[in-house]
């Protein structure tokens, strides 16, 4: 049994990755999200990690390269603008075949935006993000709960798989505080036989790299990945169902906007209107069969896409249902977080 | 002695037999060459990891005996910086050109100089964008044609060539500066001198310390091998001068 407490989340999360055995934590302050490296810091001398305020984003990522390589266990959290400044080494570590944790507390954008919860990056965390052909496992957090066990999961996934992988968080459950129950410290044992520790005389060099020049070769290195990737989607698909058994309407909503659809679901039963609502749990990979199933159902009438954005996660749901039901999508954009009365009266207009 | 002959030279057991890619007349072989025989002679194959770069020695691992990371464009520092902090007892450098350590990369190299992070950089300065064929790099001299400034570097427009050695030996805790190079036997025994006194201080945990070797270019200069030694004594000592730039203090008795 872990320990009940009160936590903000994305002190909760920093707590989480201590217990998850952190051995490298590299990171550049930004809003919503800083919170995570000052808990880091503040905890250090009890603890035996590495902590870096790294210059910028592209050196915090890339430290982040180098330490994986080098076998730790390691993460760096970020929001929206430093998260594209990261894609360059995303790419290289989903190359190289790396495992490490990123996490990006979504604010609203485009540009320097707003420090504001957002759901803005969903595209570029969900399509690899950076060159190349490439994706990262992506999960979606919906309570600070989640922002811890997420972290466990996300450093599970990523020693699995030898992948980054990515916690797509916002400014909301970045912020907010709740009882969160922290599980048990790991005692974290490592077996990275590909890491670079030094070339003993037993055994042939290491070798990190993501550059194979000649096609064929790295056409072969491309292919491993979407071996992998196609592992990943069978196996790792996680998603969450809330009154779905008889819903004609369904609500598709992630993270905090998942936590809102709730509410208006429970607005629409107590109006006599079936609602149920599907929570992708991983983003990528996005649970396609599922939602089609659902959709295949004669009862169900439609699908609407609840976002803190301008329609992103509502093409993956177009994707899943295959012109099957219609697809809305109901969101608000530049930080504004949707009221469950304002969703509930979108979706009645639907229904019209 | 074995059978009438003696053993002068040979190839250090650290650097793989492979082909390298590198041009005739390049110093990258030579200092390639120096700096396994480092690894060798200090017996730390086993400790050490490299991190090779963007630009020519982007292959470096090929020849280099040793556990190996490519780092992005400009990048080294920082991944040197992840390995060494996680592996604080291994010896790490960081093999790098100009275009990559002085321009994309100065960030990363000046930051890692500054919190005097325990590795060695390997600056192989020519001048040039030697890999994408002949650009201006941060360090081509005023008035030197590349392809990008085919009528020469014009300082109006992009400056005056970065002196890197001064620059990273204004740093506090930084031990260990010195430009070198390898034009003639005498400054490539001096080279060999400053990466085996480099590695070694990264042994001591004195702080970053950072060789840079005043190279050539025979490809992307458009002359001979020896037309880039001339060029190198002529016109680049004067501006990049070799020498000592910052060493550890002397230990009192």
């Amino acid at each position: 049994m872990g320990e009940i407490t009160f936590m903000k989340g994305n002190e909760a999360l920093a707590e989480a990755a201590i217990r998850s055995g952190l051995q490298g934590y590299f990171g550049y302050p930004i809003t919503p999200q800083s919170e995570v490296i000052e808990y880091l810091a503040q905890q250090k001398p009890k603890h035996n990690y590495v902590l870096i305020q790294a210059e910028s984003e592209l050196a915090a990522v890339n430290m982040l390269y180098g330490a994986a390589g080098a076998g730790g266990r390691v993460m760096t959290t970020t929001s929206s603008p430093g998260f594209s400044l990261m894609q360059e080494g995303i790419s290289y570590i989903a190359c190289t075949e790396l495992p490490c944790v990123l996490v990006n507390v979504v604010r609203g954008g485009p540009g320097l935006g707003t420090i504001q919860p957002s759901q803005g990056d969903y595209f570029q965390a969900t399509r690899g993000g950076g060159h190349g052909d490439y994706y990262t496992p992506v999960l979606g957090p919906n309570s600070v709960q989640e922002m811890v066990d997420h972290v466990y999961l996300a450093f599970e996934l990523a020693d699995k798989y030898l992948t980054p992988v990515v916690i797509l968080s916002d400014g909301a459950i970045g912020q907010m505080m709740e009882k969160v129950i922290l599980p048990e410290p790991i005692q974290y044992k490592p077996n990275k036989p590909w890491a670079t520790t030094g070339k003993t005389v037993d055994r042939e060099r290491k070798i990190l790299t993501s550059l194979f020049i000649q096609s064929e070769v790295m056409e072969k290195r491309n292919l491993k990945l979407q071996e992998k990737y196609k592992k990943i989607k069978e196996n790792e698909v996680r998603f969450e169902e809330y009154q779905i058994d008889d819903a004609e309407i369904i609500v598709v909503a992630y993270g905090l906007c998942s936590r809102i659809s709730k509410k208006v679901v429970e607005f629409g039963r107590e109006a006599g209107i079936k609602m149920g609502l599907f929570r992708p749990i991983t983003l990528w990979p996005f649970p396609l069969k599922q939602l089609e199933e659902i959709a295949s159902k004669d009862r169900v009438k439609f699908f609407i896409s609840i976002e803190m954005n301008a329609g992103q996660m509502v093409e993956d749901v177009k994707l899943a249902v295959l012109g099957k039901k219609p697809v809305y999508f109901y969101g608000r954009l530049g930080g504004i977080v949707p009221t469950p009365e304002e969703t509930f009266n979108a979706i009645k207009e639907k229904l019209n | 002695m074995k059978d009438g002959y003696k053993l002068i030279y040979k190839r250090p057991k650290t650097l793989l037999s492979t082909r390298m890619h590198y041009c005739p007349g390049c110093f990258h072989s030579t200092i390639h060459k120096f700096l396994m025989e480092v690894i060798e002679e200090l017996e730390i194959q086993d400790k050490t990891i490299g991190v090779c770069p963007v630009g020519c020695s982007v292959f470096a691992y090929d020849y280099l005996d040793i556990d190996m990371q490519e780092a992005a464009h400009g990048r080294a520092a920082a991944v040197a910086t992840g390995i060494k902090r996680i592996l604080p007892d291994r010896i790490v450098f960081s093999y790098q050109g100009d275009g990559d350590l002085a321009a994309i990369g100065t960030a990363e190299t000046l930051h890692a100089c500054n919190r005097g992070e325990n590795f060695t950089f390997i600056f192989i300065n020519n001048g040039i964008y030697g890999m994408t064929g002949g650009q201006m790099a941060p360090t081509t001299l005023e008035g030197q044609k590349t392809t990008t400034c085919p009528y020469g570097r014009e300082t109006a427009d992009s400056g005056m060539p970065m002196k890197m050695a001064e620059i990273i030996s204004q740093f506090e805790k930084v031990a260990y500066v010195e430009r070198v190079s390898c034009d003639t036997p005498a400054n490539a025994r001096k080279a060999k001198r400053a990466i085996k006194k480099a590695i070694e201080f990264q042994m001591q945990g004195l702080g970053t310390t950072f060789i840079e070797v005043a190279s050539n270019c025979p490809s992307g200069w458009k002359c001979t091998p020896e037309e880039s030694l001339k060029w190198l004594e002529e016109q680049v000592f004067p501006y990049f001068p070799l020498g000592v730039f910052k060493e550890p203090a002397k230990r009192r008795q």
